[in-house]
């Protein structure tokens, strides 16, 4: 009975493990501290800006519902939108899956660096912001939602690509060993041994990265890429903020409606 | 002798419709975008041209884009610090294990998802008219949008901690503060810390942009020199924050690892 009286205390860490934490959390402050530097906060000015606030706010609560289903109003431009992420994302959900074969490890065994490779090229597509590959594009195909689509689809390739070839290295090999033992060529393989278990989550991430495309899509207009970001620049720089308010609750009914149906559909895949 | 029993494909009806929706679907934005791959070929040229311009970069400007750099790296922390620390109550708030009531568990998390879907340049341009160029307004922007992706992240790991510490707080009459300090903070923390740096790095890919309108840090060089076709400059700018940027990354990604 003895054992049961026995009190219990919080597990000790040791001096090592205090002394990293310690310094760890100091770093993290030193950090902080040398953010605040250079930074000027000015309450006046804070102050003198509250006329401002109030009027976004008032702007953001009376929005123009006229400009709701006026031509080239929210409506037209939020079809755009959605328009410009569904192509994209599905160009780029095709055009990941070479990346995805190359990036998975289990897919080369005998190279290593071919899905070291792939990895990179990924990582590379995927620092690369959106708005500048969409600035880029534009050069090439001039203003207008097409570029904004050629930028979706080129970025997306980076992350579809790298989510797809985590799904294919987590994926059951006995299947495609079966067929190798049978005598199936690669092909074969990949046709009915490897596609069959992949293409359900190849599909969910797609569908993931599209909710995400749609937010981005309805940006790329303020650098000219079209959609509902167009006439959301020029309404901010002419501080017409009942029109923000309009346009901010089609990009908001749009995102909602978008991540419930993408949601519930994602859910039924996998 | 069911066993001879050929076994039936199953319908592809379900899938031909599938496919068929995708079609329309595909032709209706084709037309809608007036996408034109042909427009993109003769187009092609013209990038080529640009590339061609953006090469080589110009490394003694490295030198004089430290100081916007660094205020991008500083909006990041600053944001990121900031939308952390708010996002704890609201984590707690929209936890369904640590709040049981479905109504204060349900506004938390509307509000959450009503923030979480204004893009950030939005948030950094109202933020611009209201506190005028600079950091300031990319900070504001920064500190919505962490705080909308971590308590997100947090709140969902916050569900699936052990119940058992919990349930034994509640059986001896622990008070909601000491239930919370005693039993899901101990759990949560490692979780949370990992989510603050994994937004960390995503802040400062978008602090990086937020200057196109205005909001400081590396951006605004770079809307600056776009606009003046400076694009030997462009080019350093890119390369320099995707240098950053994969630093941060690799540093934080290497911490996030100790941590789960």
């Amino acid at each position: 009975m003895s054992q049961a009286q026995k009190t219990f205390s919080a597990p000790k860490k040791t001096t090592g493990q205090k002394v990293s934490s310690t310094i760890s959390w100091l770093i993290v402050l030193a950090l902080i501290i040398w953010s605040c530097t250079g930074m000027s906060f000015d309450w006046q000015k804070a102050l003198d800006s509250m006329p401002i606030v109030k009027r976004i706010f008032q702007g953001l609560f009376h929005p123009e519902w006229s400009f709701f289903n006026e031509d080239e109003g929210v409506l037209d431009n939020m079809i755009i939108t959605l328009e410009t992420a569904f192509f994209g994302t599905s160009i780029a959900a095709l055009l990941a899956v070479p990346f995805g074969f190359l990036a998975a490890r289990n897919m080369s065994k005998r190279f290593v660096w071919i899905s070291w490779l792939g990895k990179r090229i990924l990582n590379i597509i995927r620092t690369l912001p959106e708005l500048i590959i969409a600035i880029i594009f534009l050069v090439a195909v001039g203003p207008g939602p097409f570029a904004g689509m050629l930028a979706i689809g080129f970025h997306s390739i980076g992350m579809i690509g790298k989510l797809y070839s985590e799904a294919i290295e987590n994926m059951d090999e006995g299947p495609m060993e079966a067929l190798t033992a049978v005598g199936a060529n690669r092909i074969q393989t990949l046709f009915f041994a490897v596609l069959p278990q992949v293409l359900p989550e190849f599909f969910s991430f797609a569908l993931y990265k599209f909710e995400i495309d749609v937010r981005a899509a309805s940006v790329l207009g303020m650098v000219g890429a079209g959609g509902i970001g167009t006439p959301l620049l020029f309404s901010l720089q002419s501080q017409a903020w009942n029109r923000v308010g309009i346009i901010f609750i089609g990009i908001v009914i749009a995102v909602v409606v978008i991540d419930f149906i993408s949601g519930a559909i994602r859910k039924r895949l996998v | 002798m069911n066993q001879s029993k050929a076994i039936k494909p199953p319908s592809k009806l379900k899938y031909t419709l599938i496919f068929l929706v995708l079609a329309v679907l595909y032709v209706i934005s084709y037309i809608g975008i007036k996408a034109d791959f042909s427009e993109l070929w003769t187009g092609l040229p013209n990038i080529g041209n640009m590339l061609s311009q953006l090469w080589p970069p110009d490394f003694a400007y490295f030198k004089s884009i430290l100081k916007p750099m660094f205020e991008t790296v500083k909006m990041a922390v600053l944001g990121t610090t900031i939308g952390a620390l708010l996002s704890i109550p609201f984590t707690l708030l929209a936890a369904r294990n640590v709040f049981l009531n479905r109504w204060v568990t349900g506004i938390t998390r509307l509000i959450l998802n009503f923030i979480r879907t204004i893009p950030d340049l939005l948030l950094a341009s109202v933020f611009v008219a209201i506190a005028g160029l600079g950091p300031v307004a990319g900070i504001a922007a920064l500190i919505f949008f962490s705080f909308g992706i971590i308590t997100k992240m947090t709140y969902e790991s916050v569900e699936t901690i052990d119940p058992g510490p919990l349930e034994s707080m509640t059986a001896v009459g622990a008070n909601k503060l000491q239930f919370i300090g005693f039993a899901v903070v101990p759990q949560a923390l490692p979780a949370f810390i990992a989510y603050v740096l994994y937004t960390f790095e995503v802040c400062v890919r978008a602090s990086a942009i937020l200057g196109l309108v205005g909001a400081g840090g590396i951006g605004m060089g770079l809307k600056t020199n776009l606009d003046l076709f400076n694009y030997t400059h462009v080019t350093s700018i890119i390369l320099f924050t995707l240098i950053i940027v994969v630093i941060i990354d690799s540093v934080s990604a290497a911490i996030r690892e100790k941590l789960l």
